[in-house]
């Protein structure tokens, strides 16, 4: 099979014409130039590398072309859409409920929130309301579901610094007890489905509440644990402190939300701004970071996890009895009026909005998500400028996406 | 000093390691095949098509009206209604499918088919050891795969089984009753009828 793949001078493989591509399409949009010392010798030339997408650190299929002199990063060019799925399109052509259980695929850690998110702006775009009992339970499997992701992000951060398994065992422990309380309420760990247009799916089973309350009683004790395991830990605060500073400017600029812009100093939350849901009914404090590293990254999550469990103590006192369902909400046959609405929740990522326009058929006319993690993912050069290689893994990790929610 | 937080991150490892020992709480892992975890009561795995009594072809409760192929977001129902009919849990005549396969390949489990049944006929599994060599052919189910008994279906889903039970029965003395009333106002005005027009030999026999 003598050259088969070889290729002349002009780039065109022998025996098979190419259509010639243009100057520079599908590489970075810079320049490769040796660098030369103040002698003007050379002294070496800029590396490039793929991280990606088959990284092992990278969290799924993802790709970062790398610019490196030595060990520094110079230039880092994010590429998405290796786990595209035509999430919107799809949506557009399905019925309102069918992209339901589609929403529980794009940032498969926090299914709740994402039927929440979704549910919020069809009720808008419906003139559906859920019922109180229905605002407590999307109130406590939301917070719940910060948690499990913060608890998880936490576990993944020490992964990608190379704290191989512990700390992330420990995560997930904690999270499989939150998983079997969805299971039993909502019957799947991951994929839950549960929150419908004017309500939830069904109402919680016997004795899920005092099963809940187990659980949110133990987790302080294992956010102490996990806080002596980690946060004084030297490694950890060498490797993050002073690592992929994020200032409060260019957070505010490149539109991050959620933890990222609140490590950052900035007091935004849309739990506060916009009290959807019920809210405005919850005690509960904004952490907010100071210096905008990694370090304040990883903090910022413990602390909103602490309130969390304060919002859903207070959630699960407060609970009253009564229907889950809007009577008015209807299962078949779902059409409503034309017109448009954006619903969006403070997710465990970031905003997490959908942007929906109805032209009276039974599927949207226009869907449109607006996703924290690709948003929170664009400024990903800007901190890992200067930085070395380890530490680009350890800032992505910090950033906290989910690869099914960037690409959708 | 430095130094110090790494072990006192040690002492927090060796603590759960020799807490595993006696508190259950940080020996989460079990030994799957052997060991099970009890099974959930709200579990869900892939649908299946309930019947009623032993016979799953007369006790079929699905009257093939297509709702769940056309809401089924991946569209893994496939249905085939049938020519004839034959009589449903009250005795009315109703179409049944021909041909119903579901792809559990393709199957997200999403239960959407169930919420839209009005016949509560396709309900969720809880069965998750499928694994099968024949990837096409074995995962795509048929009507005789599918169909399952209520007794099994009350076996793995007991709350659920019973409110869709009470809910059928309601349904069922509902339309009886209403047999009933009609059968009698049908008597009454032929009784009536038959008083009002003496003349004629025989009022025709109530229906029954």
């Amino acid at each position: 099979m003598n050259g088969d793949v070889a290729t002349d001078t002009a780039g065109t493989v022998s025996g098979a014409s190419l259509i010639p591509s243009p100057e520079g399409a599908g590489r970075p949009n810079y320049t490769l130039k040796p660098r030369t010392s103040e002698a003007g010798e050379i002294e070496g030339e800029l590396l490039e590398v793929a991280m990606g997408p088959q990284h092992p650190s990278t969290h799924g299929v993802f790709r970062m072309d790398v610019a490196l002199d030595g060990e520094r990063v110079v230039k880092l060019k994010p590429v998405f859409g290796y786990l595209h799925r035509n999430h919107e399109k799809i949506a557009e052509n399905t019925s309102y409920l069918g992209s339901m259980p589609y929403t529980d695929r794009l940032d498969y850690f926090c299914s709740l929130t994402n039927n929440w998110a979704y549910a919020l702006a069809v009720e808008k775009l419906a003139g559906l309301q859920a019922p109180e009992r229905a605002e407590y339970i999307r109130v406590i499997t939301a917070e719940l579901t910060r948690l499990v992701n913060h608890t998880c992000l936490i576990g993944f951060l020490l992964q990608d610094m190379g704290a191989s398994g512990t700390p992330l065992m420990y995560a997930f422990r904690e999270r499989e007890k939150v998983l079997d309380l969805f299971e039993s309420l909502t019957g799947a760990r991951m994929m839950c489905n549960y929150m419908r247009f004017g309500g939830c799916r069904c109402d919680l089973p016997a004795g899920w509440l005092e099963q809940a309350r187990r659980v949110v009683d133990q987790y302080p004790r294992f956010l102490d644990e996990f806080e002596r395991l980690l946060s004084e830990n030297e490694i950890l605060v060498a490797r993050t402190q002073g690592v992929g500073v994020l200032p409060g400017e260019l957070a505010v600029n490149a539109s991050i939300t959620g933890p990222m812009l609140r490590a950052a100093g900035i007091n935004y939350d849309i739990r506060k701004v916009d009290n959807y849901g019920i809210y405005d009914r919850f005690q509960f404090r904004v952490p907010l970071g100071e210096q905008g590293d990694t370090y304040d990254r990883y903090m910022i999550r413990l602390l909103e996890m602490r309130e969390s469990i304060k919002i859903l103590d207070q959630a699960l006192r407060d609970i009253p009895p009564g229907p889950v369902m809007d009577p008015k909400a209807k299962i078949r046959g779902f059409r409503p009026k034309p017109g448009e609405a954006y619903g969006r929740i403070e997710a465990p990522k970031g905003e997490l909005g959908f942007y929906l326009i109805s032209d009276g058929g039974p599927n949207p006319y226009r869907y449109r998500v607006r996703p924290p993690s690709l948003i929170n993912l664009t400024i990903l050069e800007d901190l890992c400028l200067g930085h070395i290689v380890a530490d680009v893994v350890v800032i992505l990790g910090s950033v906290d996406i989910v690869l099914g929610e960037v690409d959708r | 000093m430095l130094g110090e937080g790494i072990i006192k991150g040690l002492a927090e490892t060796a603590r759960n390691f020799v807490g595993s020992y006696v508190d259950e709480d940080r020996l989460t892992t079990v030994q799957y095949p052997e060991e099970r975890l009890p099974a959930q009561e709200a579990a869900r795995n892939f649908p299946f098509l309930l019947f009623d009594g032993n016979d799953p072809h007369a006790g079929l409760r699905c009257v093939a009206c297509q709702i769940c192929e056309r809401e089924c977001p991946p569209q893994c129902i496939y249905i085939e209604k049938s020519k004839d009919k034959k009589p449903d849990y009250v005795g009315k005549p109703q179409f049944y499918p021909a041909v119903f396969d579901i792809d559990i390949s393709v199957c997200m489990s999403c239960q959407i088919c169930v919420e839209v049944c009005p016949f509560e006929a396709i309900k969720m599994d809880t069965e998750f050891e499928l694994s099968n060599t024949d990837r096409f052919g074995g995962l795509l189910l048929d009507k005789h795969q599918l169909a399952k008994s209520n007794e099994y279906y009350h076996k793995i889903h007991p709350t659920e089984a019973a409110g869709v039970d009470s809910r059928l029965a309601a349904d069922k003395a509902k339309v009886e009753a209403k047999a009933r009333a009609d059968a009698e106002a049908k008597a009454r005005a032929a009784a009536a009828k038959a008083t009002a027009l003496p003349t004629l030999k025989a009022a025709p026999a109530p229906e029954a």
